[in-house]
């Protein structure tokens, strides 16, 4: 083994330090109170205002309408992360299926078509993809929230390659045993792909999670707003002498970067498995 | 349980492969049919077609009375052994040995006392509910055999089963597979590249080369008479040796040296000899320049030329060798096949002999 030397310590804890100590730095302010940030700035040490903050964050009243709290926010937001990721990788996964197992003319170029689609963000057809869900009234509901971006190249794509990876005798043996096109996906494809799945969902639940633009446009209701909405909107306040809630605007986004952490510590095994596990 | 039949079968691939062509094959039931041949022989194309994982381009299967062309392989009434056992892996042994009797809508007490009743025969009790990533080779070949056993199907299909195990195992295995099909009664197909597998498992070896039936028969009649010189190289170990000799005045004549009678017109002839039916003489015979030598223990086989051509002989001796040997043909066990086609030239060609020492 190789012997550990200080200076591999000094660059890693550097390393460290530049990635947690904005962190650090918004957690400590989130407990000030909004004049001490405006006029001290920054703070690394904890206050005595985090209290009074985190529970006015999460359930006073505000928006025009008065009636949207930080609670209704989060909800709003792991509606949308949970329904992007469980959609996308269904969506995904049978579109994966459809192209590895069924013999249809031009799946190759459907797929490269469908991969094709990397490249564009969502940016690029952000108003087309508005038009359609307008015209179809679905402005305003989760269902425009979510289904229009479920498409997913990059998840078709990974399940494309495991599925490929899943050797041809195990669906020989499973059509021997009487197991039709669906029971095969159900009982044998779905259980395999546990690992491709976790780490779908991480990569696909924080994508979701961050949305900002697409909500911006969809949602005109204050009922909808998700946490990345809600963060904006407390730093728009600053007309005349007011004085933005700094802290209730950091503490917002400590609560908003929680659900992204737990679901990494929490699939992060999976995950692992899912991306270097190749054989089956 | 039921028959087997295949009439005039054949497989075309896209873009005019001939894969296999004009099989004509009748099994009794009951009986074990090992199909053998060298890779790309077309035996497992043969093999997936009577499972139905291969569709038939031309002729007919029958499984008992019932053709199967058109059938989905579930409905065929088989059962299927991987090379690579094919074992869900996510599933218990139990789970795995149950799926196929559940997709059927076998009652619970069903699946129950056959998945026991397959454990118990396969020795699979303790395992049954491990995962197959926790099993060895042998016991994964168990469990794919269980599920097999556990459809009571009309005939067992095994493809390559024993190549992925390493040699110790195979040939217990194969002494498994055999007993186990005698108990059931199965029919059973089975495919291998091995001669050896073949020889030891098979009621009837069906020799394949390119597609083609090259010889079917009892392992010992093929071994005594094949049809063929393929047949004839590929059955038996070492491999029969096959020389180029002439027919001279009534005489098999090989480098000038007459090695026995034979009533056929003059002209160019293959000559088989197994290595094991040579023996070392003092004198007389052909001289054989040795190359060199295998030893395997019991036999040694000696491997060398008599004029230009390769001669191996199996011989049981531990005598030092010089380096030229007399070597004594048995005249009632000569092979004789046309240049030409390869056929053999059946033995009635072949007059009482002269001895040749």
């Amino acid at each position: 083994m190789q012997k550990i030397k200080p200076l591999d310590h000094l660059v890693l804890i550097l390393g460290v330090l530049f990635l947690c100590v904005p962190v650090v730095m918004a957690l400590m302010s989130s407990t000030h109170y909004p004049v001490d940030i405006h006029s001290n700035g920054l703070f690394l040490t904890p206050g005595d205002n985090g209290l009074a903050t985190y529970t006015k964050v999460l359930t006073d009243r505000g928006g025009f309408t008065g009636d949207v709290t930080g609670l209704r926010m989060l909800m709003n937001s792991l509606i949308m992360g949970v329904g992007f990721a469980v959609g996308k990788i269904v969506l995904s996964m049978m579109a994966a299926y459809a192209l590895v197992y069924f013999r249809f003319r031009f799946a190759t170029i459907l797929f490269w078509m469908i991969f094709t689609t990397l490249l564009l963000p969502l940016e690029v057809r952000i108003m087309p993809s508005y038009q359609v869900m307008s015209t179809l009234g679905l402005l305003n509901t989760y269902t425009g929230l979510i289904v229009p971006l479920l498409a997913s190249a990059t998840g078709t794509f990974f399940f494309r390659q495991f599925f490929k990876s899943v050797p041809d005798e195990l669906l020989e043996a499973a059509r021997i045993d009487g197991a039709g096109p669906w029971k095969f996906f159900i009982d044998v494809l779905v259980p395999l792909s546990k690992t491709m799945m976790a780490a779908i969902f991480i990569i696909m639940f924080i994508y979701g999670w961050n949305q900002y633009l697409w909500p911006l446009l969809m949602t005109t209701d204050e009922h909808f707003y998700t946490l990345m909405r809600g963060i904006k909107s407390i730093l728009q306040v600053w007309v005349g002498s007011q004085i933005p809630d700094y802290n209730e605007a950091f503490a917002l986004a400590v609560l908003a970067m929680l659900p992204p952490v737990a679901v990494v510590v929490i699939f992060q095994r999976m995950f692992i498995k899912g991306l270097t596990e190749s054989d089956k | 349980m039921a028959g087997l039949s295949l009439q005039g079968v054949g497989k075309t691939y896209s873009g005019n492969v001939d894969a296999v062509t004009g099989v004509e094959i009748e099994i009794a039931d009951g009986e074990f049919i090992v199909l053998v041949g060298p890779s790309g022989c077309g035996k497992s194309t043969l093999l997936r077609m009577v499972a139905g994982l291969e569709t038939v381009t031309r002729g007919e299967i029958r499984i008992g009375d019932r053709v199967v062309n058109r059938l989905d392989p579930a409905d065929r009434d088989i059962a299927m052994v991987f090379q690579n056992y094919a074992l869900y892996p996510h599933m218990s042994v139990r789970d795995n040995m149950a799926y196929g009797l559940k997709n059927r809508g076998e009652s619970r007490a069903v699946i129950d006392e056959r998945v026991a009743e397959a454990a118990r025969m396969l020795e699979l009790g303790p395992y049954l509910d491990r995962k197959p990533r926790a099993l060895s080779g042998g016991q994964r070949q168990r469990v794919a055999m269980g599920r097999a056993i556990v459809r009571q199907p009309a005939a067992f299909l095994f493809d390559e089963p024993l190549s992925n195990l390493d040699a110790k195992l195979r040939v217990s295995m194969r002494g498994e597979i055999r007993r186990l099909q005698r108990r059931l009664g199965t029919t059973s197909l089975y495919v291998t590249h091995d001669q050896l597998e073949a020889m030891t498992l098979a009621d009837r070896l069906v020799v394949l080369n390119g597609g083609r039936v090259e010889q079917i028969g009892a392992p010992l009649e093929v071994y005594r008479s094949p049809a063929s010189t393929f047949v004839a190289g590929f059955i038996g170990s070492p491999a029969m040796n096959l020389l180029d000799a002439r027919v001279e005045g009534g005489r098999v004549v090989l480098e000038d040296q007459a090695i026995g009678g034979a009533e056929l017109p003059e002209g160019p002839v293959t000559l088989g000899l197994r290595p094991e039916d040579l023996r070392l003489v003092q004198a007389g015979g052909l001289a054989l320049r040795l190359d060199y030598v295998e030893e395997l223990g019991a036999q040694r086989i000696l491997h060398g030329f008599v004029g230009g051509q390769p001669l191996s002989v199996a011989e049981a001796g531990a005598a030092p060798l010089s380096d030229v040997v007399r070597v004594a043909v048995r005249e009632d066990r000569l092979h004789l096949f046309e240049t030409r086609s390869g056929h053999r030239i059946e033995r009635a060609g072949l007059a009482a002999m002269e001895p040749a020492e």
